[in-house]
């Protein structure tokens, strides 16, 4: 999660983006739920105060939609794009606005690396839903923090993300024109 | 033919005229460093400026003067540097109490930066300043390997703040805070710590110790640690007129009598291992030791406490033993 | 170059470029990420001749500095909150032995209770130790600083101490300019001690000095920090010259010109602080806000820049337990005989964050009356949580005899 924003952020600053990406602190532990958060904009970034009303929330494991409070302060449409095998309406989420998008991306991270490691999927999965980022700039961040055939795993694991992302939307358009 | 052993007594003349010039000591030499020259503020008879002396005056030899010193609070910065004047003449820093270990591994470090580490580094610090309140950068400079030979000024107490127990001080001894008072006879049995054999366990590349009793090999352990690299450790045993109780004319006698009663073992090793001790010649008992000194008079007189001195003499017993100390014995 | 990049990793690359002989370092979170990049920058030949000890605690941190320095090389360390406190001692000896060396604060919170996150306890409770203690309100600002430290302390013998909010900025990841080796080079020549230990030329250095000559020693010691605030701003602008960046300096102001209500804090805040007085001017207020870049020694000029204001809304991170706040009573001292109305507020303490809606809740109550001004708010307290355990308290009171 702490890599995931950081690549993001790292992106976005490729593409001439101001980013900044900050994971939320504690002792070191693994297993235990952790949250991270990254601002885009097109202008410099003075504030380094905690976000609270995001546009986007990206949950990688879907037990913690069990947590309370977790999807507070998502504004309204905003997305909600959950790591998970299951259909949106499966996940059991009511009286949410938000824009629910899932992507298996433990399984097709499993498929390539052998190893459920949804990050790259789900980066790339955003910026196919967003446009927050390219996927080019995203999979030239993926190169330069992970070196040789993970790095190329990773970057093929974002375009997966992306492609499923678009698949989603396109999906959305059928249904929204036939229904 | 009978191999004719010559030994010193009586007075120690530091010329040493029956031997030759190449083997007297670097006190008797006129060109000595005098690192510590005199105007300073010492009791008389004071065991450490005695000591602070000969180990500085023999490295300045050994390193040919390309030598600085660190030195923690204690007696000895005290009583050497009241502002405006000063008593070294070798370059000398002088921090804090706890940190003289730190601060040296700093300077070590800094030379080795700027190429400048053909100039050694020698650290000195009282018991107190090794033991107690030291012995946490003292370990961590030790474990670190770093490039500082350590000097311990033993005088078994917080003497310049007068004359408090530290975790130096020998049991049964007296001091402003173990008087003889209600039912204590001294400090207590099975506290306190030897810092040579911790220096040991963290397997330096020398660790020795030695007492201002004999000069000689005093400056030969010096100039042996000061050829060689890495974290090194002297104890040296300096009595002290004001805290000991004895006489400041019999600093140097003392300093022989606890070695010579097997209380104070004295040792070099390597790498964690003793490769060679100071021999005992003729044991002396612990109690012609003791009498000579004001801090263990309780022990004496009418009752007094002869099971304690009985207790202390099994302790230096134990010690020549394990180490091996009266001559003919193997080590 | 402008690079994406953690807060703590660029920090350590600049401090690599000043060139330092000796660093001597023990983790201590939130600061963890600058030594381990140093540790890796000094393996990887990439800061030059610099020695990295791995020293057993902060005091020991702290004195290795001391004795690297006094041997005439440059000195550098970072730590945070109980660190600072276990080399507590070792501070004023390093000041009032004259050597420069620089430290990065990573500001944590002091315990009990034991808390890993942002406040300004931990430098407040050192601000006596002679130290010229400089905050960043950015990551980029804490970057430069660091050069700018070195070039301060070297050209006054004092060393310095560089705040820069722990995780806040430490641990963020995003656009920074690391000034590149000419550019430091440019700002930093080689290191001239006062005093060094040296074979060539024997002194003594920490002497024990008596009633005679104690005082004497100390005001120049004052002095020479009233110099600092000459001296901090001289660098500020070389720096500028240099890079063509403007940071550190003794304070940062932002649109205080005809401000009404002025808010005045430390470190990263400042950046929220800016966007919210952005958000009240286009609401018509006038407010403008004070940042302090350089806190010891205290901006008194800041007195003619705030007395054109009608009130003061002081922002602390720390609380002077007993006594009010430091920050708070600095400015009130600095405005008395004047009729601003100075609020001494306290938020922000052990990592709860300053927010926009606490900033413009303070701003707005402050001009329209609202906000207490003659005791100490504390403006984001969970008043009932705090009341509860007030009662809880009081019910279990022994009360005797």
């Amino acid at each position: 999660m702490v890599t995931a924003a950081e690549l993001l952020s790292v992106a976005a600053f490729a593409q001439g983006l101001a980013a900044q990406a900050i994971p939320s602190f504690g002792s070191e532990r693994t297993g235990a739920p952790v949250v991270a958060f990254c601002r885009v904009a097109h202008r410099p970034i003075r504030s380094h105060d905690p976000i609270t009303t995001p546009d986007a929330v990206i949950v990688q494991d879907p037990t913690m939609l069990q947590i309370p409070g977790i999807l507070d302060g998502l504004r309204p449409g905003g997305l909600l794009l959950v790591n998970s095998a299951r259909r949106p309406e499966d996940l059991g989420l009511t009286g949410t606005s938000a824009r629910l998008v899932t992507v298996p991306a433990s399984e097709l991270s499993r498929s390539r690396l052998g190893r459920p490691v949804p990050n790259t999927v789900l980066l790339g999965a955003l910026a196919g839903l967003t446009g927050i980022v390219s996927l080019s700039a995203l999979q030239e961040a993926i190169r330069s923090r992970f070196s040789g055939d993970a790095g190329e795993h990773n970057a093929a694991l974002a375009a997966d993300g992306h492609r499923v992302a678009h698949e989603t939307l396109a999906e959305g358009d059928s249904r929204a024109q036939a229904g | 033919m009978t191999e004719l052993k010559l030994y010193q007594v009586g007075t120690f003349a530091a010329g040493n005229r029956l031997l030759d010039p190449s083997q007297r000591t670097e006190q008797s030499h006129a060109g000595r460093a005098n690192s510590i020259t005199s105007g300073h503020r010492a009791c008389r008879g004071c065991g450490e400026a005695l000591g602070a002396r000969v180990v500085l005056d023999a490295a300045m030899r050994a390193s040919a003067g390309r030598m600085v010193t660190v030195n923690a609070t204690g007696c000895l910065e005290v009583f050497s540097t009241p502002y405006p004047e000063s008593a070294w003449r070798v370059p000398w820093l002088h921090s804090l109490f706890g940190n003289a270990a730190a601060v040296a591994s700093g300077v070590a470090a800094s030379l080795q930066a700027q190429g400048r580490d053909d100039i050694r580094v020698v650290a000195q610090a009282g018991d107190g300043g090794t033991v107690d309140i030291g012995i946490g950068c003292l370990s961590g400079m030790f474990e670190r390997n770093d490039d500082v030979l350590f000097v311990c000024y033993d005088n078994q107490g917080y003497m310049n703040t007068g004359v408090q127990r530290s975790g130096a001080t020998p049991a049964a001894a007296s001091t402003a805070t173990t008087r003889p008072v209600g039912s204590r006879v001294g400090n207590a049995f099975g506290t306190g710590k030897s810092l040579p054999v911790i220096a040991m366990a963290h397997e330096l590349p020398f660790v020795a110790t030695a007492t201002v009793a004999d000069l000689h090999d005093l400056e030969r352990k010096v100039v042996t640690a000061m050829g060689m690299h890495g974290a090194r450790y002297l104890h040296v045993l300096v009595p002290c007129p004001l805290g000991w109780g004895t006489s400041s004319a019999d600093t140097v006698r003392v300093a022989r009598l606890a070695v010579e009663s097997g209380f104070f073992p004295v040792f070099e090793a390597h790498d964690g291992e003793v490769t060679d001790v100071g021999r005992i010649r003729r044991q002396v008992p612990v109690a012609d030791y003791l009498r000579l000194q004001a801090r263990f008079a309780h022990l004496f007189g009418e009752p007094g406490h002869p099971d304690v001195v009985a207790r202390l003499q099994r302790q230096a017993d134990r010690s020549i033993a394990h180490f091996g100390l009266l001559e003919g014995e193997p080590s | 170059m402008l690079r994406q990049v953690e807060g703590s990793r660029a920090v350590a690359e600049t401090v690599a470029r000043c060139r330092p002989d000796v660093v001597a370092a023990y983790p201590i979170s939130p600061q963890t990420h600058i030594v381990e990049a140093l540790s890796d920058l000094v393996a990887e030949g990439r800061a030059g001749r610099c020695r990295f000890l791995m020293v057993e605690s902060e005091f020991g941190a702290m004195s290795a500095c001391i004795g690297a320095s006094a041997a005439g090389g440059r000195a550098y360390t970072a730590t945070a909150s109980q660190g600072l406190l276990f080399m507590a001692e070792a501070l004023p000896n390093a000041s009032g032995l004259r050597l420069p060396i620089v430290m990065t604060v990573a500001n944590r919170a002091l315990g009990a209770p034991i808390n890993i996150w942002n406040d300004h306890s931990d430098a407040m409770s050192q601000r006596d130790a002679g130290w010229i203690q400089l905050f960043a309100a950015s990551n980029q600002e804490a970057v430069d600083l660091h050069v700018q430290a070195f070039a301060v302390a070297e050209s006054l013998h004092v060393p310095v101490m560089v705040n820069m909010d722990g995780f806040v900025l430490t641990h963020a990841v995003e656009a920074i300019d690391v000034p590149d080796q000419e550019q430091v080079d440019a700002l930093l020549p080689p290191f001239r001690p006062l005093h060094v230990l040296d074979p060539e030329h024997p002194v003594t250095i920490g002497a024990m000095v008596g009633p005679e000559a104690f005082t004497e020693v100390k005001y120049l010691e004052a002095r020479r920090q009233l110099r600092a605030l000459d001296v901090v701003g001289e660098v500020a602008e070389r720096f500028h010259d240099v890079t063509g960046r403007r940071s550190g300096g003794l304070t940062s102001s932002y649109r205080l010109e005809d401000a009404d209500v002025v808010l005045v804090g430390l470190g990263s805040l400042l950046g929220t602080a800016a966007d919210v007085v952005d958000e009240l001017r286009d609401q018509g207020m006038a407010v403008g806000l004070l940042g302090v870049s350089c806190f010891r020694p205290w901006p008194f000029e800041v007195r003619d820049t705030l007395a054109r204001a009608s009130r003061v809304v002081v922002l602390n991170r720390a609380v002077s337990v007993g006594a009010g706040t430091v920050l708070g009573g600095d400015v009130r001292l600095t405005l008395a005989g004047t009729p601003v109305v100075v609020h001494d507020v306290v938020s922000g303490l052990g990592g709860r964050p300053v927010t926009r809606d606490l900033l413009r809740r303070l701003l707005t109550d402050a001009a329209e009356g609202r906000l207490s001004d003659h005791e100490l708010v504390f403006a984001d307290l969970d008043e009932s949580l705090a009341a509860r355990a007030l009662e809880s308290e009081l019910d279990h009171e022994e009360v005797g005899p």
